[in-house]
């Protein structure tokens, strides 16, 4: 397997081989997905569009919608503005969608197409919304087109009706799976506080097969929830990169404090979420999410030998992999090789700062990196256990190293996306999967008289 | 018919004017009292907003065309996500050969210059340029593809400059393509772009023939799930030398020699036609319309090419082959049939399955009802026959043609290449259709639909009414339609299975289809608490 990768290092200052980031303009429409009753749309070429649709679509196995501007030559040279508008007006009468959320492409950014005064102009039926962000793929990552998107949803949609705020809390999840976005609404239900969470892409990417097909799912944040976000007291704002900004937004326009955290994946993570709730509404933590905390403490003593010690390499969207480092530091294991592909100094920051305060001198981190490098980085000094997205396959095949799939995307494996890495729950699933996959090459790799029943 | 032309103008009641008269032109029910096949509107601009299935020129060019290619190295000249998209996601299967080693196989990788906002303000020129030189220096690549993305051609990067610089400093060919995503309308630009730069550039550089009497190229085959594999391992048995499979599984190697073959068969008209036809004007070298999936389509197939080399014993090994094949698949088959007999699919499409899987369902009892493309045009529609009239507008003027002439050194008339006397191969014309290609329309049946360009809507609509038991189409349409309760398979990545060409690939294609229509949660769709007064076993029947 990959044979052709050189086997000391190179020279590689320019572009990417083996990229471990994607572009704007998905992280957008899989933001937009989480809007009840809206049609993505994406203003450039029909190739982006269906790019975007296929990537999603292999990874939640369910339908992704959405429209383009089926830019040509003659859009690119004379503007877009009319495809646009014909776009919103055929969208409106034949999918007739809530909302439209419309997001540029390198493309229509390169012509400089002015979105706001497109829309302003265009003709948008009684009750209906557009909104919009810039998305060019030459800036950031997915997951910075995620976030645009979520602030395009704040500065659009969200309200402030005046000084008194509502005792609810808006959630801004991150580019996280429904299953995630699901298991946060559990945990926040438990609690006994009323949210807002938008995006929220269960109901969305994980329907039910009934026959029914329905083009625009039960899910979703209303543009009537979204905008009373606005008289929410709090928002907390998961994963600084996803979300952060859309927080801050939200806290300027209507006056919502913003909470930043990281993503609840992980017990400290988790805590820091639960807390940040009791703290702000008071709440008394129940039984039930104490027994399941006591639960992941309980399995983390009991299972340490299996993986404490380790040497793991970790890469993906930054916000995933600033919590699972911190996760990963908590059972006991080795990051040495942390890695994203989605350019930010905070990254390599706080990655830092956890291995330096657990005493990892000797690890390489890396914002903006791509997965050349990392193969690169493991043929130097292997590892025992690879954490990432499907694309690690091939380096963990080519280099023989154990193999969990975390993140996005993950387009060889099922079930996934229904089933949540965050809160207590997902910290019980990580913990399975990482023993697992350890085990699993203990099993298969010793001799006979080594073999064992139990472990 | 009656039934399906309502259905039709039912679907296009929620269109705005422009649309519906637009839209209109793009469906075609088969009347086969109707002496000749009705015109359809292929290959036009997508109306904006539309939900298409539609992708890009840099999707037909990187994605199908040249991305296969396994011992070059692609550089996706453009910010990240065009190349990233394009990463292992089609397929094509390749291995190590006589002449490719596995350190010289580059298609698991993807090579991007990513660039970044200062490259669109600046210019992207040196970025790329110091790539190509940290490249070659790392991996040594025999040959290297530079494939543009929308903004290159916006800011006007001189990829061709880039690349002939490229090529003095390293002594490898270095090949530009300009298949940024708004040329043309669809894919199918980018597939035209790809063969010409292939002809122009590579295709008649090499001179080393490959050893066998019969030596033929098959284009048009990407050995997705490793169709070409299971049609080269037919056809060698029979007694060809595969010179070089386009591009599946293919080497820059194989290509600078296509010219060396003695017949070129096409399997995937719409992606490669170009190529077949600028080489039967440059070397003379004919080509035959094949279609390996279905047993009879893949037998018709094996005796129309035996008969171009008018080889007894090529017809011979033919006969055997045919016969040991047919009788090792047919009982299989013919299980797997009495299930799907009678059942009916919808094929929606790139620009040629569509028609070839018509034959394999067929095989197994059952009817393609509604047959559409992507982006094919008339002539795969109604047949090369149409081509001269087909007007040239804003979008395909834009795609530059080559206009060839005869190669002085190379060109050697049809019969020359097979063998044969001129009479004898004028006789051969008439037996066999080399050079053409009669299109989808002929093979379908009264009241069966063509749509072109499909989308949402329409699908959506048309499941409703029609009712099939299959949806071959992409993933993109796939969980779509299995939400509405029907079987769906992919008909571009086949769902992680395959081949699904040849003899073999028959048997896994039924298998898959008996599978997807009878896996039994389609009974478990209806929960217990909703199924009322009804025994269980009549509401599961």
């Amino acid at each position: 397997m990959l044979e052709c990768i050189p086997e000391t290092p190179v020279e590689h200052t320019t572009g990417k081989i083996n990229p471990a980031k994607t572009c704007q303009p998905l992280g957008a429409m899989y933001a937009a997905l989480g809007i009840h009753g809206c049609l993505p749309h994406s203003h450039g070429s029909q190739g982006c569009c269906a790019y975007h649709r296929m990537h999603l679509t292999r990874h939640f196995r369910d339908p992704v919608l959405a429209s383009s501007s089926s830019f040509t030559e003659g859009a690119s040279v004379f503007g877009g503005a009319a495809n646009l508008k014909t776009s919103i007006k055929n969208v409106f009468a034949i999918y007739n969608p809530e909302i439209i959320a419309v997001h540029t492409t390198c493309l229509s950014e390169t012509i400089g197409d002015d979105l706001p005064n497109i829309i302003k102009t265009a003709e948008i039926p009684e009750g209906k919304s557009v909104i919009h962000v810039n998305t060019p793929s030459y800036h950031g990552s997915h997951i910075t087109g995620f976030s645009g998107m979520c602030k395009a949803m704040v500065s659009y949609l969200a309200q402030s009706d005046g000084a008194t705020k509502k005792s609810q809390m808006n959630v801004l999840p991150g580019f996280v799976n429904p299953g995630d976005m699901r298991e946060i609404r559990r945990i926040v239900d438990v609690l006994g506080v009323k949210m807002i969470m938008f995006p929220d892409t269960s109901n969305v990417l994980d329907t039910p097969l009934t026959s029914k097909y329905q083009m625009y799912p039960d899910g979703g944040a209303t543009v009537a929830e979204i905008r009373d976000a606005g008289n929410s007291e709090v928002t907390l704002a998961f994963g600084s990169y996803a979300s952060h900004d859309a927080a801050e937004v939200l806290q300027d326009k209507c006056g919502v404090t913003g909470i930043p955290l990281k993503l609840p994946i992980g017990i400290k993570a988790t805590d820091d979420f639960i807390m940040a709730v009791k703290d702000w509404f008071g709440v008394e933590i129940p039984a039930s999410l104490a027994l399941e905390r006591g639960q992941v403490v309980d399995t983390l003593i009991d299972t340490h030998f299996h993986y404490q010690g380790k040497r793991v390499a970790v890469f993906g969207d930054p916000d995933h992999v600033i919590a699972l480092t911190e996760f990963l530091l908590a059972m006991g294991m080795v990051p040495v090789y942390v890695l994203t592909g989605t350019p930010g100094k905070v990254f390599e920051t706080e990655i830092k700062k956890m291995l330096g305060d657990a005493g990892i001198t000797n690890a390489r981190v890396k914002a903006e990196g791509d997965l050349f490098e990392l193969q690169q980085w493991i043929k130097e000094a292997p590892v025992d256990l690879l954490i990432g997205t499907s694309y690690g396959k091939y380096i963990a095949r080519a280099e023989d190293v154990p193999f969990v799939r975390f993140g996005f995307p993950i387009l060889d494996r099922v079930v996934h996306p229904l089933m949540p890495v965050v809160g207590y729950r997902g910290c019980l699933r990580l913990i399975e999967q990482i023993s697992n996959a350890l085990l699993e090459r203990r099993d298969r790799d010793c001799l006979d008289e080594d073999f064992e029943l139990v472990l | 018919m009656a039934e399906i032309d309502s259905t039709i103008e039912e679907m296009l009641v929620p269109y705005p004017d422009l649309v519906k008269k637009n839209r209109k032109k793009h469906l075609m029910v088969k009347d086969e009292a109707a002496a000749c096949c009705p015109q359809i509107e292929a290959n036009t601009r997508t109306i904006p907003g539309i939900i298409s299935q539609r992708g890009c020129a840099y999707a037909g060019c990187k994605g199908v065309v040249v991305g296969p290619i396994k011992d070059m190295i692609t550089i996706t000249h453009g910010p990240v996500g065009c190349g990233y998209y394009s990463w292992g996601t089609r397929r094509n299967k390749a291995r190590a050969d006589d002449t490719t080693p596995k350190d010289k196989i580059f298609t698991q990788l993807c090579f991007i210059t990513d660039m970044l906002e200062p490259d669109i303000v600046f210019g992207g020129e040196k970025k790329l340029a110091k790539m190509i030189d940290e490249v070659v220096a790392a991996f040594h690549p025999r040959a290297i593809n530079i494939c543009a993305t929308c903004p290159v051609g916006l800011i006007g990067d001189d990829i061709n400059a880039v690349a002939k610089a490229a090529e003095e400093r390293h002594g490898i060919q270095v090949l530009a393509y300009n298949c940024e995503g708004y040329k043309g309308v669809s894919q199918s630009a980018g597939h035209h772009i790809a063969n010409n730069n292939l002809m122009e550039r590579v295709i008649g550089t090499g001179t080393e023939r490959k050893n066998g009497k019969h030596v033929i190229n098959l284009l048009g085959e990407y050995n997705i799930g490793g169709d070409g594999w299971e049609l080269e391992r037919i056809l060698k048995e029979i007694g060809y030398t595969v010179n070089c499979v386009l591009t599946g599984d293919s080497s820059y190697l194989d290509i600078k020699n296509l010219h060396l073959a003695d017949l070129n068969l096409v399997q995937c008209h719409r992606s490669i036609n170009y190529i077949a036809e600028m080489m039967e004007t440059k070397y003379g070298t004919p080509w035959l319309k094949v279609n390996f999936i279905g047993i009879d389509s893949t037998n018709q197939s094996l005796r129309q090419l035996a008969q171009c080399f008018g080889d007894e014993e090529l017809v011979k090994q033919t006969e055997v082959v045919i016969e040991r094949e047919t009788a090792r698949i047919a009982p299989v088959l013919e299980q797997y049939s009495k299930i799907l007999k009678g059942k009916t699919a919808f094929a929606i499409v790139g620009g040629s399955r569509s028609h070839h899987y018509q034959y394999l369902l067929r095989d197994l009892g059952m009817e393609m009802i509604i047959a559409g493309y992507e982006f094919a045009h008339r002539d795969d529609y109604e047949g090369r026959q149409v081509i001269p009239t087909i007007k040239s507008d804003a979008d395909s003027k834009n795609i530059p043609e080559l206009h060839l002439m005869a190669d002085e050194k190379m060109y050697r008339e049809a019969h020359v290449h097979l063998n044969m006397s001129k009479e004898k191969y004028d006789e051969l014309k008439k037996a066999v259709p080399l050079n053409y290609y009669e299109g989808i329309y002929p093979n379908m049946k009264e009241g069966q639909v063509i749509i072109d360009d499909a989308n949402h809507h329409e699908v959506e609509v048309l499941i409703r009414t029609a009712k099939p038991d299959l949806f071959l189409s992409g993933v993109r349409d796939k969980y779509i339609v299995h939400k509405m309760g029907v079987a769906s398979k992919q008909l571009h990545a086949y769902d992680y299975s395959g081949p699904y060409a040849g003899y073999n690939g028959a048997l896994n294609f039924a298998r898959d289809v008996v599978n997807a229509l009878t896996t039994p949660a389609w009974k478990l769709i209806t929960p217990p608490w909703e199924t009322k007064e009804e025994p269980r076993s009549e509401t599961h029947a």
